[in-house]
């Protein structure tokens, strides 16, 4: 059993808790995730590293209600217990110095976007962040990345925060006045996929972290398997992160919607069970 | 008073009905009962030198624990089968009896009868053991400190051996549940999972510790495993499932066998949304393969309702690698039947989900280095078969997590680990390997039988090891 020592709302239906997990908090790398089970009648999901402290053995995640799952997670409060957390999974990411860097968050995937910001900075890099969300309250993480950013972009759809627009506008504005190296783009597919376009127009390599549907996530299954160049990948040995150009996108996003009835039927349950008992 | 004739036939085990137990996942087989046991054991002749158990790949004293149950004596029964084995209600269940003990029985070589039903008296055995109240031995652990990587058979034999023989052993499991494929592979409907847990419950009891979710390679590195134990077993099986490749693999509704299997078994997929992991609902079900896994597939989705399930396998009857029994189950249970057929192409919709799988018809040509006839398609076959899910299984190879991790260690030309087969020992002292990651895809039986070598061997290194220390 996996305790949960803190819990906090970051923002509307964004969570972040601090699980005890002594031994990943000693091994995960940026990039890397967990796959967690909250009780015996669990799935597996996968939710990526945001942070470890490996003298407490705390490892910290940060994740969205979508779904069933989610929202059962979101009622895990301070001293329960999460049934399995295994990890740490997937290929770290290749940290070095690689002169000027920009790093592309979207929504929760500023989660997994911020340790990579972290990394390298700590690896001497100039970082130059650009962060995007619907509006200032899904947000994250946002002074966090300020710290280990040499320069950092907000953009909102609303404009409630930083520029009104998308993230990809931002990224031609850094391109119109920087040489970047490389370039790194995570949040939800359709946002990787034309972060991977713009990248593209400027020929700057620009790696995704790509979030397939997952079991077991240790490569027993290919359940999460991805097109590379032509070539079948398991996300979860091989990635989670690829080249954006090498991505087949259209299939990836439509094997993302495989299970979209049972999704929503889950879902659907268990809003019945939890309004039952509130009203009893 | 005469001893009744000597049956000439297996006395025959009660079966599920195939018409009910296609729409549900308990067991088929329901067990012999004591009475039937018996009758069944009065038909061993007894051999000296009984063939049965030279095939047997950890020599049960076959003829001995029948003996016990012809006399009523379970406990003496089962006293005799634990020498042998720490799994025997699986065995009993999975084994392919007709391919080992039973295939040289005395009685079965005679043209007139039916070998002695071997694996459904062990069965009988171990589900009566199972029964009984366990008792947890206190772990001393003196002669040394052993890690096993993987609770599949293999690791889980070794570990209970190495237990009786007075060590520590810690089995380290990447999943959240041991057992392997035992756990995620094989069908309820063919192996309780209660039968499982049980069985390991009772490997525990001998002193064995279980950690799950640990990634040995992630969570743990073999580093710190060479530093913290004597030595060392390797048994993290061949769990990466191939893919064809063919064009459309990766539409929605394909899917390897270990991914749809493990959503049913490990995860739980047939009683969604009791449990949250879904399993997809099918009309037309296509299994691409021949062997257990394939079979395990097929009665699996005919029991989530699936309408219409035909197996699709590129040779023919003759040369099915499946056990016999699955086989007839999997008629009984109207799955269908394509021989000589191989698949070249998923066809999907413009929404990426899977409508029909292109086929062509084979034939048999000269025999290939296996010495079955290869298949050779024949020109102008094509043809189509609708289905809205497809499953591969056609074989798994090595995964590499740990693999990767661990460069020192020699890998054979298909990855495999490089491991002697009479020891076990690999290209490291101190660290031996059995079971499928040494042979790839095998039987629950030889990967049991790797882990006994292991353990023996393992043993007298671990000694060695210490006299050499104190001496010096």
């Amino acid at each position: 059993m996996f305790k949960v020592v803190k819990r906090k709302e970051l923002a509307p239906i964004e969570f972040e808790i601090f699980v005890e997990a002594p031994r990943i908090a000693s091994k995960a790398k940026p990039g890397q995730f967990v796959i967690l089970r909250i009780d015996e009648f669990g799935e597996r999901i996968p939710l990526t590293i945001v942070d470890t402290d490996p003298e407490t053995g705390l490892v910290r995640l940060i994740f969205q209600v979508i779904g069933k799952s989610t929202a059962q997670l979101a009622t895990v409060m301070e001293g329960d217990c999460l049934a399995d957390v295994v990890g740490p999974l997937g290929k770290p990411t290749e940290i070095e110095n690689y002169g000027t860097v920009m790093l592309v968050g979207g929504g929760v995937g500023i989660a997994a976007l911020f340790p990579i910001v972290k990394g390298l900075k700590e690896a001497g890099n100039r970082v130059i962040t650009v962060l995007g969300a619907k509006n200032k309250e899904l947000l994250i993480l946002t002074e966090e990345c300020r710290a280990y950013s040499d320069e950092l972009i907000l953009m909102t759809d609303d404009g409630s925060v930083g520029q009104k627009g998308l993230v990809t506008q931002a990224m031609e504005e850094v391109f119109a006045k920087e040489s970047i190296h490389t370039a790194w783009a995570i949040g939800p597919s359709i946002m990787m996929k034309f972060c991977t376009m713009t990248a593209q127009k400027h020929q700057v390599p620009i790696y995704v972290s790509l979030n397939p549907i997952m079991i077991d996530g240790t490569g027993m299954c290919g359940g999460c398997r991805v097109t590379i160049a032509d070539n079948i990948k398991f996300a979860c040995v091989d990635g989670p992160e690829f080249l954006g150009e090498e991505v087949d996108w259209d299939e990836f996003i439509s094997r993302m919607q495989q299970y979209r009835p049972e999704e929503l039927r889950a879902n659907e349950i268990y809003e019945k069970q939890v309004n039952h008992h509130g009203q009893g | 008073m005469a001893k009744a004739k000597r049956s000439y036939t297996k006395t025959p085990m009660k079966e599920q009905a195939p018409e009910i137990r296609c729409h549900n996942f308990e067991e088929v087989a329901l067990g012999y009962s004591l009475e039937e046991g018996q009758a069944e054991a009065s038909r061993c002749l007894q051999c000296k030198n009984a063939p049965c158990i030279a095939n047997c790949p950890v020599m049960i004293d076959i003829p001995g624990f029948i003996k016990a149950i012809e006399e009523g004596d379970m406990p003496k029964a089962h006293e005799i089968l634990g020498r042998y084995t720490n799994l025997p209600a699986i065995c009993g269940r999975v084994c392919p009896q007709e391919k080992q003990c039973e295939m040289v029985c005395r009685l079965g070589r005679s043209k007139k009868f039916e070998p002695v039903a071997i694996g459904k008296l062990e069965r009988l055995v171990a589900d009566w053991a199972l029964e009984q109240p366990i008792e947890y031995k206190e772990v001393v652990g003196e002669k040394g400190k052993v890690a096993v990587i993987g609770s599949g058979p293999s690791g889980l034999t070794a570990a209970g051996d190495l237990a009786k023989l007075g060590y520590q052993v810690t089995i380290y499991e990447a999943l959240h549940s041991p057992g392997g494929v035992l756990t995620y592979g094989i069908p309820e409907f063919r192996l309780p999972k209660r039968v499982v847990n049980k069985e390991i419950e009772r490997i525990k009891a001998e002193g064995v510790t279980i950690e799950t979710n640990v990634v040995v390679g992630k969570t743990i590195t073999m580093e710190e495993i060479m530093e913290q134990f004597d030595a060392c077993y390797l048994s993290v099986g061949a769990g990466a499932p191939n893919f064809q490749g063919i064009k459309g693999t990766s539409l929605n509704g394909v899917y390897s066998s270990s991914e749809y299997l493990t959503r049913i078994n490990l995860m739980h997929g047939y009683q969604f949304p009791k449990y949250d992991t879904p399993v997809q609902e099918s009309k037309n079900v296509v299994v691409i393969g021949g062997g257990n896994v394939a079979m395990d597939a097929a009665r699996s989705a005919k029991r989530l309702g699936a309408e219409n399930v035909s197996i699709v396998y590129r040779r023919s009857l003759a040369e099915l690698p499946a056990r016999e029994e699955e086989y007839h189950h999997s008629v009984e249970e109207g799955i269908n039947y394509h021989w000589l057929t191989n698949p070249v192409e998923y066809i999907g919709d413009d929404n990426g989900r899977l409508v029909a799988v292109k086929c062509v018809q084979m034939e048999l040509g000269e025999p290939d280095d296996s010495g079955r006839r290869r298949p050779v398609v024949i020109p102008g076959s094509e043809f189509i078969i609708d289905a809205d899910t497809a499953i591969e299984a056609i074989g798994q190879g090595a995964n590499k997590v740990l693999l990767d991790t661990f460069p020192e260690l020699s890998l054979n030309k298909w990855g495999y680990i490089d491991a002697d087969e009479e020891t076990c020992a690999t290209s490291i002292p101190g660290i031996y390997a059995g079971g499928d990651i040494v042979t790839g895809a095998a039987t629950v039986i030889l990967a049991m039988g790797a882990g006994k070598i292991a353990a023996n061997e393992i043993d007298q290194y671990v000694q060695n090891k210490k006299m050499q220390e104190q001496s010096v």
